[in-house]
């Protein structure tokens, strides 16, 4: 028979304020197996701890329930406290009675009643629990960071230098992502690449660092600390080890109007390419769609022109396979597609650009040499304007835009608002806006210098319509402020387009069985306690692939997520979780059924001998279950027709006992 | 469930760990209201709800049972509520044909970042069985104490 404690939290005000507490512990005492039963301020706090250790050394407690927060909140305090009075953790259990109570119920007598009903289907549980010994796992002391922009280079960095190996997988043949396209960086103004690549260089000499680039993660297998990773290296049909980087191929290559992705597509590269001066790895890259020779087998300028012989025309894609203890995603963001905002006239006039684009005429490496002219004609443009939220915090156009707010575009507007008229005294610039969101370090004063100091025109108000006319782009808008509408003949428009998460993290957040929110940002473990954890063990989150963020957040949780990796990774043994399945070997039959429907593959069958009760042996196949593999989803419990399986800590007769207790 | 004159439907909801017990905890955390007659019994994933529990819950007087659980695709094991979905489509029509109106039971995907989602599923259901009243076709007395 159990001896259970009940310990009733009142959290302050926020379970007490809408549950009678006292009665609670009173209607509690008097449950099957429960010998104790009090209330308390805070149970979590230190002296709420010590109370339910002495209450478990005075009155012989075997196990107990706390009514509080969430069992997502405070179930692993709870599990230390019992394991400091020498209880088994897992002879615990949590009701449920904030989260799923007080906060959602006004009525004193209706969460009160609730509560009751709670605790005892926590009580009825506890009744049921039995003492379980978590296994052991190895850790490989290897770390997945997927994605290789500023985000990535960061957490992988940290990682590196704490001594451990990491492996960056990017998509494309360089790493550098969105940072290496950008002209300067707020609210400092200094140059992006300046930053950038020296971390680049760090990256690709540090001696624990591998760059998988041109490369895609296949398939994730595995647990934390025991991931099994296969990744893809998509053939560049150079060889990157013998390539050196000259050029020279880039330049010969007859292959001259290829859309350049890095310009976005403002100007061309060759086939054969490298895309940025300062790529790391330096290595050229053949693109399949528009080599000739790859097409048809007619060309091999490259294969010629180059001395150290790189060119390989018959490389494959590779299958690398690889073991991880950690992952990290940092798969980063978009810029979304203007092609559902037609009132812009993005895809009629080539002189209405993105923000992002405007970076790359900026760029001194970029299309125009760093001049700013316009795409069509290249004028240098003498009113320009900015146009904000385009996309972002759509409540009314959510089928074509974003609900949230993309967070940068202010600050980036301001720094291109300023940086124009700084270069280009000559010129107008009108910034349409929502609102100024500048909360950060130096963020508001940047804007103000925008508007006080370079003149530049803020008008509170959206841009309704853009029309191209001669070689004028009149915008139509209306002003909030001053209540009327205005139009304004401007040579360039720079749409402020919302950001999304790249499309890739999606596929990815599947592999990783790790949560995504509506718009397919990562969702972290706790949204205030654990930033860059995902509700998945093992996998953590870096930049804005969790969620809008400007380079200096993104740095720093690139920091924290790297922080965590190396806690993770310093281990050499992981505890795992004992709620894991276990099969009766006197019911089971042995019919595969359970090993069908298990994603781990943690269920084999084994020929065992059993005694009869005429004293004859048989011998029998049964299901064992391998406790490390097991992850404890319960899927082959119900699929067993035998009721031989059962899951430790969520057993059948547990779950009845709850419904029960509720439906008494 | 008959208390004090005023019916009001009992209903037990299962919710797996990872989505939708997250889902209902931010419910809470954002002060959204759903009746109070939600009992919530957490389960690893949803997949481990045998139709055993629901047939009981039913045997012991709910008047409706709710699964929630991560979204096709999303499971936190990979296939589990892929599994939930056959299955209790499969237990649904059969407790159709036992006379348990299909009405009183519900599968809905709830992910850890929609708690007014959760809310509102618990408002609609609750709403939904109650029109149906109490539920007398699978009580049995031996198991009412």
């Amino acid at each position: 028979m159990q001896r259970i404690g009940v310990f009733v939290c009142w959290c302050g005000t926020n379970i007490a304020g809408t549950v009678d507490v006292e009665a609670v512990s009173e209607a509690l005492k008097n449950e099957p197996g429960v010998v104790f039963s009090t209330n308390y301020q805070y149970m979590c706090s230190q002296a709420g701890q010590d109370m339910i250790i002495n209450a478990c050394k005075e009155h012989k407690l075997t196990g107990f329930v706390v009514c509080s927060c969430s069992p997502r909140m405070h179930e692993a305090t709870f599990r230390k406290t019992a394991q400091a009075a020498g209880i088994n953790p897992y002879m615990i259990e949590i009701a449920n009675i904030r989260e799923q109570c007080s906060w959602i119920h006004k009525d004193m007598k209706e969460g009160t009643e609730k509560a009751i009903i709670l605790g005892k289907a926590a009580i009825a549980k506890v009744n049921l629990n039995s003492s379980l010994t978590p296994g052991e796992s190895p850790v490989t002391k290897r770390a997945l960071v997927i994605g290789g922009g500023i985000a990535g280079i960061q957490t992988a960095l940290d990682i590196a230098d704490a001594g451990f190996k990491v492996d960056i997988v990017e998509t494309k043949p360089t790493i550098g992502g969105k940072m290496a396209q950008l002209d300067k960086t707020f609210p400092t103004l200094d140059c992006a690449a300046c930053i950038l690549t020296p971390k680049m260089v760090e990256v690709a000499q540090h001696e624990n660092i591998r760059i998988f680039s041109y490369s895609e993660v296949e398939e994730v297998k595995g647990f934390v600390g025991n991931f099994d990773v296969k990744i893809k290296k998509k053939a560049r049909y150079v060889k990157e080890d013998i390539c050196t980087g000259c050029g020279l191929c880039t330049e010969k290559c007859p292959m001259k109007n290829v859309p350049n992705e890095f310009n976005l597509g403002m100007d061309n590269r060759r086939a054969i390419y490298i895309p940025f001066a300062q790529a790391v790895p330096k290595v050229a890259t053949i693109d399949p769609n528009a080599c000739n020779m790859l097409k048809n087998g007619k060309c091999g300028v490259c294969a010629k022109v180059c001395a150290a012989g790189a060119i390989d025309y018959t490389q494959k894609d590779e299958i690398i396979e690889e073991k991880y203890g950690a992952i990290v995603a940092a798969t980063g963001f978009n810029p979304i597609s203007m092609d559902k905002f037609d009132e812009y006239a993005y895809n009629q006039s080539k002189d209405v650009i993105t923000s992002l684009e405007f970076e790359r005429l900026t760029n001194a490496a970029g299309p125009s040499a760093g001049k700013l002219l316009r795409p069509s004609d290249g004028k240098h443009p003498h009113k320009i304007v900015f146009v904000q939220c385009v996309g972002s915090r759509c409540d009314s156009c959510a089928h074509k835009g974003k609900e949230y707010c993309s967070k940068i575009c202010c600050m980036y507007t301001a720094k291109h608002a300023m940086l124009t008229r700084d270069k280009y005294p000559d010129t107008e610039v009108y910034v349409f806006y929502i609102d100024v969101r500048t909360p950060g370090k130096n963020f508001d004063e940047f804007y103000r210098r925008a508007v006080e100091e370079y003149g530049v025109h803020y008008i509170k108000g959206m841009v309704g319509k853009i029309m191209p006319e001669g070689d004028k782009l009149i915008v139509q808008a209306s002003d909030l402020i001053d209540n009327k509408q205005i139009k304004i003949d401007a040579d360039l428009v720079v749409l402020a387009a919302a950001i999304e998460p790249d499309k890739s993290a999606r596929p990815l957040a599947t592999m990783l069985t790790a949560s995504m929110d509506t718009n397919d940002f990562f969702t972290e473990a706790h949204p205030k306690l654990k930033p860059v954890e995902s509700p998945t063990a093992g996998v953590f989150l870096s930049g804005a692939c969790q969620g809008p963020k400007d380079i200096p957040e993104t740095v720093s949780q690139a920091g924290a997520a790297a922080a965590k990796v190396i806690g993770l990774l310093a281990k050499d043994k992981l505890v795992g979780n004992p709620c894991v399945a276990h099969s009766d070997e006197m019911m089971c039959n042995g019919c595969s059924m359970c090993a069908n429907v298990c994603p781990y593959g943690a269920i084999t069958y084994e020929d065992k001998e059993f005694r009869m009760p005429d004293r004859t042996t048989r011998i029998r196949r049964v299901a064992v279950v391998n406790e490390a593999v097991c992850q404890g989803c319960g899927a082959c419990t119900v699929t067993c027709p035998s009721g031989a399986m059962d899951l430790k800590g969520f057993m059948n007769k547990q779950i009845i006992a709850e419904v029960d207790a509720i439906c008494k | 469930m008959q208390i004090k004159g005023e019916y009001k439907p009992l209903i037990v909801a299962f919710c797996c760990n990872w989505c939708s017990y997250a889902g209902a905890d931010l419910a809470g955390n954002n002060r959204l209201n759903y009746p109070e007659n939600v009992k919530i019994i957490k389960v690893p994933c949803s997949c481990r709800v045998n139709p055993m529990f629901i047939l009981r819950a039913f045997q012991r007087g709910a008047d409706g049972v709710i699964l929630c659980g991560c979204h096709p695709g999303d499971c936190h094991y990979t296939t589990g509520n892929y599994y939930t979905r056959r299955r209790m489509s499969l237990l649904f029509s059969m407790l159709n044909f036992l006379g348990i109106e299909k009405e009183r039971t519900r599968v809905e995907w709830v992910s850890a970042a929609e708690g007014a989602k959760f809310a509102q599923t618990m408002n609609e259901f609750t709403e939904a069985v109650m029109k149906l009243g109490e539920n007398k076709r699978l009580e049995d007395l031996r198991c009412k104490r």
